[in-house]
């Protein structure tokens, strides 16, 4: 898949169409799609249909000639919860970033709907206070900015006292709590969250956990990076195994299917 | 184009609560000028012969000096992502951040204009003809300057190498810009001049955001 | 087209462009090195002095086509950072990387050899009106710029890249700089010389012609060369590099494989 300019791919020839340098393989991230995809009906499936938010295929990253990271497949459906798994260095915070269009690389991202990204930085400004943070990413994703929505969701993530400090007075869970806001207070579908339950205390563990089954259940996607089990989570993708292409549903995901 | 307007206010509102690093390069400006005046041991006649050179050498060597950390602490809190993942409306942040940090070097130089005139013993007619000439080339160097503040903000001594890359690339300024300053000494009107330096800093406002989001996206690969 | 199509195919594979250019390397070589010898020669000794400036015009021979090639050479660089961006091609990161300081050295001796004219000619060995001296100065620093570049980037890939970018805002400020250049100096009124002023015999003409195409084949086969011994840097893991280095591999074989064992010995 090219980067097609319609334009140029009139005049040009198609083995001579440019390709995007930054996009990892060829990420599409789109604007929110207004109707959900549609999915063809032609082959009978005894499950409902999952539709596919972000698919991956043949993930390959390479960094100094050296593959940091090799994934055959990857899908996240509707309403799943996935949980990347991995010894420290085998690839999980490369693999985020891959899918989010941070990283270039080889292979095939496809991906119709926006993604929120929450890294191991969390993307707040340190001298602004959470109230224009907040204010500011909405803004980057060309959205209304009501101050009420805004003070709701940092009532709900518990800082609504610290709304008026500067980012950089604030503890590193408590800036940990403004990302988990900005989380809801994004239209993303997708959600690629890297180890962001570092820094949590229990309340805020467990709030994390909650905003993640919510945001699954009303039709998201996550996909998380973790050191511990998730008790959310549907699906595991252990990355310090060979066999990058195999997923285990995880035990307790397993059991309540049973 | 709220991402636009939103870069914008969150740029000055980080201007303003970071006073210090807005307002030091143009302190060094200063205190450079008067260093050149003292070494000319202060003779009239000298300054005003050397005034355009000497201003507008160190005009380039101030935003050096201001771009270094452009993109710096939005690198190191993560923000910078968020900036390029936002897809279409990346490149009009792009655009307010390159404003705003015109407005915080080159608008301040053009403002304090008289002032430097002053030290350098500049006839004050000559002032509104001296801001102008600024005016028409500080976006220039602003702009140009935001590419290479891109590609080197991962860098460890980031600053002389974006010295480095982006003093040649401000040469034509550079040659425009003091030309434009001693024909207003002479009296004429620099047309010529004027035109070019805003030639230049139009063609750079338009590649700048295009060519600073190429190299933003390299230093956050590493 | 055809021809065309496969060619650009095959520019992705390294492999197949080291083992295509062995040959294209040993006959751009002898050609440039008699080539230079030819003009140089000829240039030197043979050619008539010039009426106004004597001996010292000779070094106009070897200064002239340094400084056009050098300039060539950046623009090489410039488009093989945009077929890098736009296309992703490998061989124009190893081209990228390995052509700065074939270049860089071809600026520093244009400067030199400038030098050496200068010091019979005007009695300085640097004279800042000369447009052509500043300009080459410029581009000289322009490669100091993309060479720091690259030593500051630890990731391979994003240096390539990044170099890839500065070549081409370079590439595309050149003209700039050179018309506002030219534009000073002879708004100074200085004492410059420039070429198309000269009306040059065919007996001057002729050896700087040679030396001209001598110094592009010498550029065609320097970078030829350093390209090659990149690719085998870079691909020193595969085993198509390991059978070359036993002797086993003669020729680009006929299935265009990219080394399949490419990082092979992870």
């Amino acid at each position: 898949m090219v980067n097609t300019n319609p334009v140029i791919g009139l005049c040009l020839p198609e083995w001579v169409l440019p390709r995007d340098p930054f996009a990892p393989g060829f990420v599409t991230i789109a604007h929110p799609v207004p109707d959900p995809v549609q999915l063809s009906t032609s082959a009978p499936t005894l499950s409902p249909p999952e539709v596919h938010l972000l698919t991956a295929d043949s993930i390959t990253c390479i960094r100094d000639r050296r593959v940091v990271v090799s994934l055959a497949r990857l899908t996240l459906a509707e309403g799943e919860c996935i949980e990347l798994r991995g010894a420290n260095g085998s690839g999980k915070t490369t693999l985020l970033r891959a899918l989010c269009g941070l990283l270039p690389c080889e292979g095939k991202v496809q991906c119709h709907v926006r993604i929120a990204f929450v890294g191991h930085r969390n993307g707040n400004a340190g001298l602004l206070t959470p109230i224009e943070n907040l204010r500011w990413h909405r803004q980057l994703q060309d959205a209304p900015v009501d101050d009420e929505q805004l003070l709701d969701a940092l009532a709900r993530v518990g800082l609504l006292r610290a709304a008026g400090k500067p980012v950089q007075q604030l503890s590193q869970g408590q800036q940990r709590r403004l990302a988990l806001a900005r989380l809801l207070l994004s239209d993303a579908k997708v959600w690629l969250l890297d180890e962001p339950h570092a820094a949590l205390d229990v309340a805020a563990s467990a709030l994390l956990d909650e905003l993640l089954n919510t945001h699954c259940q009303e039709g998201g996607a996550v996909l998380v990076s973790s050191h511990a089990p998730l008790a959310v989570a549907t699906r595991v993708i252990d990355l310090s195994t060979d066999d990058l292409s195999a997923d285990h549903r995880s035990a307790d995901s397993a059991q309540a299917a049973a | 184009m709220s991402a636009f307007a939103g870069q914008l206010v969150r740029e000055l509102q980080l201007a303003g609560r970071a006073r210090a690093d807005v307002l030091n390069p143009v302190i060094f400006l200063l205190l450079a000028i008067t260093l050149f005046a003292l070494a000319l041991e202060g003779k009239p006649e000298v300054l005003r012969e050397h005034a355009a050179g000497i201003l507008w050498v160190l005009v380039l060597l101030t935003n050096m000096l201001a771009l270094d950390g452009m993109f710096r602490r939005d690198l190191d809190d993560g923000s910078l992502e968020q900036l390029l993942l936002s897809a279409d409306a990346a490149i009009f942040a792009l655009l307010g951040k390159l404003l705003v940090q015109w407005l915080v070097t080159g608008l301040l130089i053009v403002l304090l204009s008289p002032l430097l005139g002053m030290i350098l013993n500049l006839p004050a007619t000559v002032y509104p003809l001296l801001a102008l000439v600024l005016l028409a080339g500080t976006p220039a160097v602003s702009f140009i300057g935001a590419i290479g503040a891109g590609l080197t903000a991962g860098a460890r001594r980031g600053g002389a190498l974006l010295a480095l890359l982006i003093l040649p690339l401000l040469v034509p300024v550079l040659i425009f810009g003091v030309s434009a300053v001693n024909r207003a000494l002479e009296g004429e009107a620099p047309r010529a001049e004027l035109y070019w330096l805003g030639a230049i800093s139009l063609a750079s406002l338009m590649a700048a955001p295009f060519a600073t989001q190429a190299g933003l996206r390299i230093t956050l690969e590493q | 087209m055809g021809v065309l199509k496969r060619l650009w195919h095959r520019l992705g594979s390294p492999r197949w462009f080291f083992h295509m250019m062995a040959p294209w390397q040993w006959w751009l070589g002898m050609l440039s090195a008699l080539l230079l010898l030819t003009g140089t020669f000829w240039g030197l000794v043979y050619a008539p002095a010039d009426y106004q400036q004597g001996e010292s015009f000779r070094i106009i021979y070897v200064h002239v086509p340094t400084v056009i090639v050098a300039q060539s050479v950046y623009m090489a660089l410039g488009v093989a950072g945009f077929v890098l961006l736009v296309w992703r091609m490998k061989l124009a990161d190893v081209a990228l990387k390995a052509i700065v300081p074939f270049g860089m050295a071809l600026t520093a001796l244009g400067l030199f050899t400038g030098a050496v004219w200068g010091r019979p000619t005007w009695g300085t060995y640097w004279e800042w009106t000369d447009a052509r001296l500043i300009s080459t100065l410029i581009l000289l620093f322009l490669y100091f710029g993309l060479y720091a570049l690259r030593e500051s980037i630890s990731s391979a890939e994003a240096a390539g890249r990044a170099c890839a970018i500065l070549a081409i805002v370079g590439l595309v400020n050149i003209p700039v700089i050179k018309y506002s250049v030219e534009w000073w100096t002879t708004l100074h009124q200085g004492e410059t010389i420039t070429l198309t002023r000269i009306r040059m015999p065919p007996e001057m003409y002729i050896p700087l012609l040679i030396n001209l195409l001598g110094m592009y084949c010498l550029f065609g086969y320097v970078l030829i060369a350093r390209m090659r011994s990149e690719i085998l840097r870079r691909e020193r893991d595969t085993t198509w590099v390991g059978a070359w280095l036993r002797g086993e591999e003669e020729g680009a074989g006929t299935d265009n494989s990219n080394g399949k064992g490419a990082l092979h010995g992870r």
